[in-house]
């Protein structure tokens, strides 16, 4: 045998990781891929800045007079927690980690339709972050992530304008974003792969992206007005000028609330091809799921007013806001019992991604649930501003996308590295995760209802007992959030290698080798088969 | 009704309306968690893989099933809707005859003012099982009066009167908090609703400073301010006479009719040119930046006073 | 052509649907503004009015032919491009620059004016004479608050117009290096339809600036 054909096993076989080397190749990569991990640790930095503030929050809340900072200190990071967690982790998470990696793969390109518009992005994002940073180091801001006025325009003395500024920059990233994953999907499919062939992964990313490109801007025009008004106090949005503080709370609000969907869609198209693949079986009401991505991000541009129910608006306003939140509610409920079928007579397996998944399923039908009693008028004006909607919130960002995310790293991981990670550790991660998240907030639900008001540095001593359960809770997640950390850095390089498709997983980004090679593809594939072609279909049954 | 353990006080007339709503959305809330949880583990259970070949049957999905879990969702939240709009509605409008307390909220504390005169910091004496109507408003940022023992909240402006309304059912002091973040010492700013018997509600409102009545003192500024130079009863000044206005429908030039609420009122104080009561014109100065909220307050409370008498009888519109 | 794409008519394609999207980006932005603008000229018509009178309406309106024509200008310059005329390429391009560089220039002088006249709110809002007489029967302050919507929204579309300028300019050169053919201008015609978002932009705000209470 000839030795000049046979290659050392050695060298890893050409991919997207090692096809170059230097911090060159990584800050100025042109590869969906690699800017995918960029952001993967950006994010994970914001992450744990975010994850941070709120150890000290949890801290200094378990005595009534505050245990760890002045008020004002305390009003810096529930801000800033808010700030950073929403922007820098929340909003680019899934989509700018597993869309910008999975997207092209999905659709069977070789990149994004724009990928210099793509590293831009990344650098728009870190621009933003740095202006955040800054915020914090030269003092803080301390008006809420909300930024209501007038106190944020008129009488707040902290880096309200540096902070402005930093989340009016990072918007264009997730502006620019969007708009590349809806070119690609519009317009980069591969041959024979129909609207209704795609992964439901491509859906919620379609229906993300819609939100992303048509909300963000309202959100940069907002904060470009706030910043004008506390430069230079014209009054736009003070009254004793003739402005209205509500208009701010309007145009605000039309991005924010959008924005939330932006944060659980890519968590719940995870969520559809984890439990396809763990199941062995195609997602049940398959074109059901791909329409409420959709009717979720329409109709969740028309219900900002929930956010404003004890503001002093007309009670029409009430009444019109408060039956379009309900009806957004019904297609997530939709999509919850369609992936509760699918596990009828499936074929399951309990794998860490699945386990993620699951527990997302879960945690996101009992926030989403709580959701009703926020949308129902007469029991918002009880629970509005109360730890309630803190719970409630947090149910689904934390219990659901964050989760949805985490599944999502987990499922991709051997694709995205190479390697495998141990499967019991990112068990029992996951369900110590699962644990602290609900000893972290469902305290709070009770707490909201008994009247605790959110954003108190200090609190009646008749709240402590649920405020310490809370923060107990809370240190048991922040251990569950840790574990993956850990060994998943420790498998980028004593893992085992992973194969093309360790999983057997349908869909086009597990075709091609573990890491993919830079083109994704040798070829172009050809796409003949339905999504989640698992096993022998039954019957259309739509 | 007996509190439950993680339930607070119910010490108003609309506390067990809502606590009833509450507890539907807990029962339902309750009834599709444990339902979601026991199928998903009942399946996981049940279709656990068995052998690693295993292949399912891919079912594509079923009309009928998805149309159920449409239409049950949407009915149950149909009902949620209408209830709880109901319910709203009826608590939204403060009943005839609710006694008057004006707040103004400014950072970080809670200024009452009975009508009386009587003046609290942080607290509000009010009588039990009577309807009390807030007016509020706030000196500088927006805040939130809320009490959670009543189930009533209201965000409190600067530049404009909110208001809320509640009947008290109970003897007690309860929580006031405010509800919405307002800078530094935000949770700081709390107080207390002390609920009395009536007469010895009366004991305390009689005891104390003896203070004017909020009115007397408005009429105070109302003469001061040069106000009833021009707006005589008679109507036959410069201004519209004041007698019978509050509460009552105005026509304007343009042809527009308003009403004169708290609202307008302070408008036609503070931006006397925006609404124009037909047979005038528009020569009323502004007293914007001349008299405190305290002030104004004491002015309305007058306005709303004269509201209640007889209007002189209509004159033909002077120039 | 990118790797990323099959084809010349994909990219084609894609680079349309971007660019169309990004306008729809730009719509939302600038609506948010157009919407403040719209519920306080609602609230203070008066004020609206008086402020708009103070704006020279002959500046606006030849600021308005000079935008369109550099329009057109744009609209030739890519058909100069579609054709594979290079040099009428570059020639309309810089017409185009040349409009778009006369109308900064008297939006400069505008602004240079308000300076002039004591109007710009927060850093010199000291009406006199006659601007005193315009603005004070709607209220000095609803008018402070004309003046903002007049700098942000005209200060905004002038960044886009610079950015516009900038554009322009990439494209001239690119031209001059012969990057264009009759198969590939879509450079050109993204630019294109990015100006004349611009131009369109500035169709609304100079009705809704400087033409307000009617007095042509």
């Amino acid at each position: 045998m000839s030795t000049a054909t046979l290659e050392p096993r050695v060298h890893a076989p050409r991919n997207y990781l090692n096809a170059d080397y230097g911090w060159k190749s990584w800050l100025f990569t042109l590869d969906h891929k690699r800017i995918a991990l960029l952001y993967m640790v950006s994010v994970s930095f914001f992450f744990i800045v975010g994850g941070s503030f709120a150890v000290l929050m949890r801290i200094h809340l378990t005595e009534p007079q505050g245990a760890l900072v002045q008020p004002e200190t305390y009003n810096k990071l529930f801000t800033l927690h808010g700030v950073v967690m929403i922007f820098f982790f929340l909003i680019p998470s899934i989509p700018a980690v597993l869309g910008n990696f999975l997207v092209p793969l999905m659709v069977g390109a070789r990149d994004l339709a724009f990928p210099k518009l793509n590293l831009l992005s990344w650098y728009i994002y870190i621009v933003g972050g740095l202006f955040t940073l800054y915020s914090a180091i030269a003092g803080g801001v301390d008006t809420g992530w909300t930024f209501y006025t007038p106190y944020s325009s008129t009488y707040s003395n902290t880096q309200v304008t540096a902070v402005a500024i930093g989340v009016f920059i990072t918007g264009f990233s997730s502006i620019l974003t969007g708009l590349n994953f809806i070119v690609t999907i519009h317009k980069m499919r591969a041959p024979g792969l129909t609207w209704f062939r795609m992964p439901l992964f491509l859906w919620a990313m379609y229906a993300t992206s819609i939100i992303m490109v048509l909300g963000t801007p309202v959100l940069a025009i907002t904060l470009f007005l706030l910043a004008l008004e506390h430069l230079f106090h014209v009054g736009i949005f003070s009254p004793a000028l003739g402005g209205d503080p509500l208009l701010f709370q309007h145009l605000f609000w039309f991005y924010s609330h959008p924005a939330v969907y932006i944060m659980i869609l890519p968590a719940m198209g995870v969520v559809s091809e984890i439990i396809a693949c763990f199941s062995r079986k195609r997602i049940f009401g398959y074109k059901i799921v791909a329409f409420s991505s959709v009717a979720i991000a329409v109709l969740g541009f028309l219900v900002w007013g929930h956010h404003m129910f004890v503001t002093g608006q007309s009670v029409y306003a009430g009444l019109i806001f408060s039956m379009l939140s309900f009806l957004v509610a019904i297609p997530s409920a939709i999509k919850v019992f369609n992936w509760t079928s699918t596990l009828y007579k499936g074929s399951i397996s309990y794998e860490a991604p699945m386990l993620y998944a699951l527990g997302f399923i879960g945690l996101f039908t009992m926030g989403g649930l709580t959701g009703l009693f926020l949308a129902s008028l007469a029991t918002d004006v009880h629970l509005n501003g109360t730890y309630f909607i803190v719970a409630h919130f947090h149910y689904i960002m934390v219990g659901g996308a964050v989760m949805g995310y985490l599944g999502g790293i987990h499922f991709w991981w051997p694709k995205i590295s190479g390697r495998l990670y141990p499967n019991l550790w990112a068990g029992i991660a996951a369900v110590i995760i699962f644990i602290g998240f609900n000893l972290t907030f469902f305290p709070q639900f009770i707490l909201g209802y008994l009247g605790m008001p959110r954003r108190y540095a200090f609190y009646p001593a008749e709240f402590q007992v649920l405020n310490v359960m809370s923060s107990a809770g809370a240190t048991v997640l922040g251990v569950g959030y840790l574990i993956p950390l850990v060994y998943l850095i420790w498998s980028m390089r004593y893992g085992p290698i992973a194969d093309a498709n360790p999983w057997g997983a349908t869909g086009l980004e597990w075709t091609t080798s573990s890491p993919p090679p830079t083109e994704n593809f040798a070829e172009i594939p050809v796409v003949t088969e339905e999504a989640y072609a698992y096993g022998p279909v039954e019957g259309i049954g739509d | 009704m007996q509190s439950l353990p993680f339930q607070p006080e119910q010490a108003s007339s609309i506390a067990g309306s809502v606590d009833q709503l509450y507890f539907f959305l807990t029962a339902i809330t309750l009834f599709f968690t444990v339902l979601i949880f026991s199928i998903i583990l009942y399946f996981m259970i049940k279709y656990r893989r068995r052998s690693p070949d295993e292949r399912p049957r891919a079912i594509d999905g079923s009309l009928p099933l998805e149309v159920l879990w449409t239409a049950i969702p949407t009915l149950i939240v149909a009902v949620i809707f209408v209830w709880s709009s109901l319910l709203y509605f009826r608590n939204s409008e403060a009943p005839k005859g609710s006694m008057e307390i004006f707040v103004t909220g400014k950072q970080w504390m809670w200024k009452v003012e009975h009508p009386e005169g009587q003046r609290e910091i942080n607290e509000v004496h009010v009588p039990l099982g009577r309807p009390v109507k807030l007016t509020m408003t706030s000196e500088d940022v927006i805040h939130d009066f809320f009490v959670p023992a009543f189930r009533v909240k209201k965000d409190v402006l600067p530049g404009r009167y909110t208001s809320l309304w509640f009947t008290a059912t109970k003897v007690g002091t309860f929580h006031l908090f405010c509800a919405q973040y307002c800078g530094a010492f935000h949770a700081g700013m709390i107080g207390s609703i002390i609920v009395q018997e009536p007469d010895e509600y009366e004991r305390w409102l009689a005891g104390g400073a003896p203070g004017e009545s909020m009115e007397a003192a408005g009429a105070k500024v109302f003469q001061a301010s040069g106000c009833s130079t021009c707006h005589t009863p008679d109507g036959a000044g410069l201004g519209p006479s004041l007698l019978g206005v509050y509460g009552n429908p105005v026509k304007l030039v343009g042809g527009e009719t308003v009403m004169a609420d708290d609202a307008y009122m302070r408008e036609s104080i503070l931006l006397p040119k925006a609404k124009i009561v037909l047979g005038y014109t528009p020569i009323m100065p502004s007293f914007q930046g001349q008299l405190t909220e305290e002030q104004l307050n004491n002015v309305l409370a007058y306005l709303r006073a004269l509201g209640k008498s007889q209007p002189k009888p209509k004159e033909e519109g002077k120039q | 052509m990118a790797h990323q794409f099959e084809d010349l008519d994909q990219q084609h394609e894609a680079d349309t649907l971007g660019i169309w999207l990004f306008l729809v980006t730009e719509i939302m932005f600038f609506g948010g503004v157009f919407a403040a603008y719209a519920i306080y000229r609602w609230l203070y018509f008066a004020a609206f009015a008086g402020g708009s009178h103070i704006l020279d309406i002959k500046l606006g309106a030849a600021n308005t032919i000079v935008l369109l024509g550099s329009s057109l200008t744009m609209v030739l310059a890519v058909r100069s491009a579609q054709v594979g005329n290079r040099r009428a390429l570059i020639l309309f391009l810089v017409a185009t620059m040349i409009l778009g560089g006369v109308f900064l220039g008297v939006k400069a002088y505008e602004y240079n004016q308000k300076f002039v006249e004591h109007v710009v709110p927060s850093l010199d809002w000291a009406p006199e004479g006659e601007a005193l007489k315009l603005l004070a029967p709607g209220g000095l302050d609803h008018a402070q608050l004309y003046f903002f919507f007049y700098f942000a929204m005209t200060g905004l579309h002038a960044i886009h117009m610079i950015i516009g300028m900038g554009l322009l300019l990439w494209l001239v050169l690119r031209a001059r290096k012969d990057d264009f053919t009759p198969h590939y201008f879509a450079p050109v015609e993204v630019v294109g339809l990015y100006w004349h978002f611009v131009d369109i932009v500035w169709i609304f705000l100079f009705p809704l600036l400087y033409l307000i209470g009617g007095r042509y």
